[in-house]
C-alpha cells in the first residue's frame, strides 16, 4: 500500500510550560480529506503549523508527500499549498499581482506564474476584480483569492486552516464546493475546523483532538455513532404530561426518548419524516405542543458524548501559541 | 544564491508596487520632507547664525540626513502588517529563500531613498541651495547618504519585528531617531548647544554623517567625518542587520 500522504506519529510541542501537543497521531490516505476537528486552542493550527514546516517539533515525526518535515522541509515547501486562519494576502496588491508574486516565490518562472495567476483568477471568478487592489475584495473574495494563492503551485497536499471562520453562509458554501473540486482532481487536504458540519461534509475521516490529544478517530459516521446523530427537541405547552408524551414518541426512535432541562429529546436515525410523524403522534396522545425541531449535534454534543463534558474554547492560549 | 537574489528581487518590486498605492507613505517620502525644507528655510533660516555658510547650505545636508534615516521607515511598518496579515507565515511555507524577506524589504527602501534624494535635492536646488564640489566628491556624498539610509532600514527592521502594531513602530522609530537628529549638528552649529549636549552631539553618528556631507559637498573640512561616517553606517547595519534577523528567526517560528 501507499505511504499515506500525511503521516505523524508521536507528534509533541510546548510553548513554555503550555503544552500544545501531547502525541499526536495522525495519517490521511492520499486523495483524500481528514478533518481535524476541536475547539480553539486545542492544539490545530500547532499540528499544521508543524507539517507546513512553519515549526520543529519538540518530538515525534511527521512526514507529508513522503517527505520529512523537518530533514526535508526545503524539498517539501515546493509540494504543499497553505491557506491559514485570515486571508494571508497583501491588501495593496492587486489579485493578479498576489497570485503571480506567489507563483514567482515557488520558482514557476515569469511566463508559468502569470499564466496560473490568470487561471485561478478565472476558476475563483475574481477574473473581473484581478486587476483591483485586495483592500477593495469582500471577506469572501479574499479567502478565495488565499485558497488560489495555496493552489498556483497545484500542491500534492493542501492544509487548510479553519478555512471558513468568519464567512457568510453563501460564500463558505462556495469554499466548501471548491475544496471539493480539488479532491476530486486527486488533492490530499487536511482541514481543520471547530465546526462538525464543515468536517461532515467534507472529511472522509475526521480526528477530534483536544487539549492537544486525539481523542477520536473514524469516518462522520463512526464519530455520529458514537455521538448520536440528530436529535429531534419537544418544549411542550405548559401542563402537558411529559410522560404521555414520551410514550408516544417512543415508537419514532430505537432509543428511548428522555426529558432534560423541561424538554423532551429523542435521538433520531433518520431525519426525514420525523417531525410530522412526532406531530401527528402528540396529536393523537393529546399532549399540547408549543415547539419542535430537529437539532443537529454540535461540536459541544461531540465533545460531551466522548469526554462527558462542552468543548472548552481556549482562544487566548492559542493566540500566545499560534 | 542566484535564487536567493531572485527572491529578493520578487519581494523588492512588490514593496515599491505597493508605494504609489499608499498616498499615505507617498506624503511622507516627498511633501514631510519638502515641507521640513521650507519651514526651516524661511522661518529659522533668519535667526541661525552659521558661519562660513548661507543657512540653506548649512541646512540642506543635515535634512537630507535626517530624512534618509526615516526611509527605512516603510519597512518598519511593512514588516509589523506582513506578521499580522499572516503573510510572514506564508513566505515561510513557500520554496524561497528565507533571507528574501528582510533583504527585499530593505533593498525597496534604497530605490524609495533615492526616490526621496531627487525629490529633495531639487527642491534644494529651487530654494537657493549650492553644490561647491567636484562630481565625484558630490557623487560620495550621495553614495555616503544611501548607506546610512540602508543601514537605518535595519534598524527599522528591527523596529518593526520588535512592535507588535505601526502605532508602536511609529513611536519607537519617532522615540528613538527623531531627538538624535536634532541633537546634532543637522540644523544648527554644535558649538551653540550647551556643552553636554555639544559633548554628545559631536560623538553622534548624524553628526558624523551630516559633516561628511558638509564636507563633500560644501568643500568644508573633513577631518575623519567621511571615513567615520561610513565606519558608522557599516557598523549600524551590521547590528541591526544581526539583531533583525535574529528576531525575525524568532517571531517567525512560534
Amino acid at each position: 500500500m501507499d505511504e499515506p500522504a500525511i503521516f505523524t506519529e508521536g507528534l509533541e510541542k510546548s510553548y513554555g510550560s503550555v503544552r500544545a501537543l501531547c502525541g499526536v497521531d495522525l495519517a490521511a490516505q492520499r486523495g483524500s480529506v481528514l478533518g481535524l476537528l476541536g475547539p480553539n486552542g486545542a492544539g490545530k493550527t500547532t499540528a499544521v503549523r508543524i507539517l507546513t514546516t512553519l515549526l520543529t517539533p519538540d518530538a515525534g515525526r511527521a512526514r507529508v508527500a513522503g517527505l520529512d518535515v523537518v530533514d526535508d522541509a526545503a524539498a517539501l515547501r515546493s509540494r504543499i499549498g497553505l491557506a491559514g486562519q485570515y486571508a494571508a494576502v497583501d491588501e495593496n496588491l492587486t489579485g493578479f499581482e498576489n497570485l503571480d508574486m506567489v507563483g514567482r516565490l515557488y520558482h514557476l518562472g515569469r511566463d508559468e506564474s502569470r499564466r496560473r495567476a490568470n487561471d485561478l483568477l478565472e476558476r475563483f471568478e475574481l477574473t473581473d476584480a484581478g486587476g483591483r487592489p485586495v483592500k477593495t475584495y469582500s471577506g469572501g473574495m479574499r479567502r478565495r483569492l488565499d485558497l488560489g494563492a495555496a493552489l498556483v503551485a497545484e500542491p500534492a497536499v493542501l492544509f487548510l486552516d479553519e478555512p471558513t471562520t468568519g464567512l457568510d453562509p453563501r460564500s463558505r458554501l462556495g469554499l466548501w464546493e471548491t475544496i471539493e473540486d480539488r479532491v476530486h482532481e486527486g488533492t490530499t487536504v487536511l482541514l481543520t475546523t471547530q465546526y462538525l458540519d464543515e468536517a461532515d461534509r467534507l472529511a472522509d475521516r475526521i480526528a477530534v483532538i483536544d487539549h492537544g490529544v486525539v481523542i477520536a478517530e473514524g469516518t462522520s459516521d463512526d464519530l455520529k455513532d458514537r455521538v448520536g446523530g440528530e436529535r429531534l427537541e419537544v418544549h411542550l405547552e405548559e401542563g402537558a404530561s411529559q410522560d404521555a408524551a414520551i410514550e408516544a414518541l417512543a415508537p419514532l426512535s430505537e432509543e428511548r426518548p428522555f426529558c432534560e432541562a423541561g424538554t423532551i429529546r429523542v435521538p433520531l436515525r433518520r431525519r426525514s419524516g420525523a417531525i410530522a410523524a412526532a406531530v401527528r403522534a402528540l396529536d393523537d396522545a393529546g399532549v399540547g405542543v408549543e415547539d419542535i425541531g430537529v437539532r443537529r449535534p454540535t461540536l459541544d454534543d461531540v465533545f460531551i458524548a466522548l469526554t462527558g463534558r462542552a468543548a472548552e474554547g481556549e482562544g487566548e492560549a492559542e493566540e500566545v501559541a499560534a | 544564491m542566484t535564487a536567493a537574489l531572485a527572491d529578493t528581487a520578487v519581494l523588492a518590486v512588490r514593496n515599491l508596487k505597493r508605494i504609489p498605492r499608499q498616498p499615505d507613505l507617498l506624503v511622507a517620502f516627498t511633501i514631510q520632507p519638502v515641507m521640513f525644507v521650507l519651514l526651516f528655510v524661511y522661518v529659522f533660516g533668519g535667526a541661525i547664525r552659521t558661519p562660513g555658510y548661507d543657512y540653506v547650505d548649512f541646512l540642506m545636508p543635515g535634512i537630507i540626513t535626517q530624512s534618509i534615516s526615516f526611509g527605512g521607515f516603510v519597512t518598519a511598518l511593512g514588516l509589523v502588517d506582513d506578521l499580522n496579515k499572516g503573510l510572514i507565515d506564508r513566505f515561510r511555507s513557500l520554496p524561497m529563500a528565507r533571507s528574501a524577506v528582510l533583504a527585499g524589504r530593505t533593498l525597496s527602501d534604497i530605490v524609495t531613498n533615492a526616490l526621496s534624494l531627487v525629490v529633495l535635492t531639487t527642491v534644494g536646488l529651487l530654494v537657493g541651495f549650492n553644490f561647491n564640489a567636484s562630481v565625484p566628491e558630490i557623487a560620495a556624498g550621495f553614495l555616503l547618504l544611501l548607506l546610512f539610509g540602508y543601514a537605518f532600514s535595519w534598524v527599522f527592521a528591527f523596529v518593526g519585528l520588535t512592535a507588535s502594531s505601526p502605532e508602536t513602530a511609529n513611536s519607537l522609530g519617532f522615540l528613538a531617531i527623531f531627538p538624535l537628529t536634532f541633537a546634532s549638528s543637522a540644523f544648527v552649529p554644535v558649538e551653540s548647544m550647551p556643552s553636554w549636549l555639544e559633548a554628545f552631539a559631536n560623538v553622534n553618528p548624524f553628526t558624523v554623517t551630516v559633516d561628511a556631507v558638509r564636507a563633500l559637498w560644501l568643500g568644508a573640512p573633513a577631518g575623519d567625518s567621511v571615513w567615520g561616517a561610513f565606519a558608522w553606517a557599516i557598523g549600524i547595519a551590521a547590528v541591526f542587520a544581526t539583531l533583525a534577523i535574529t528576531r525575525y528567526r524568532r517571531v517567525s517560528s512560534r
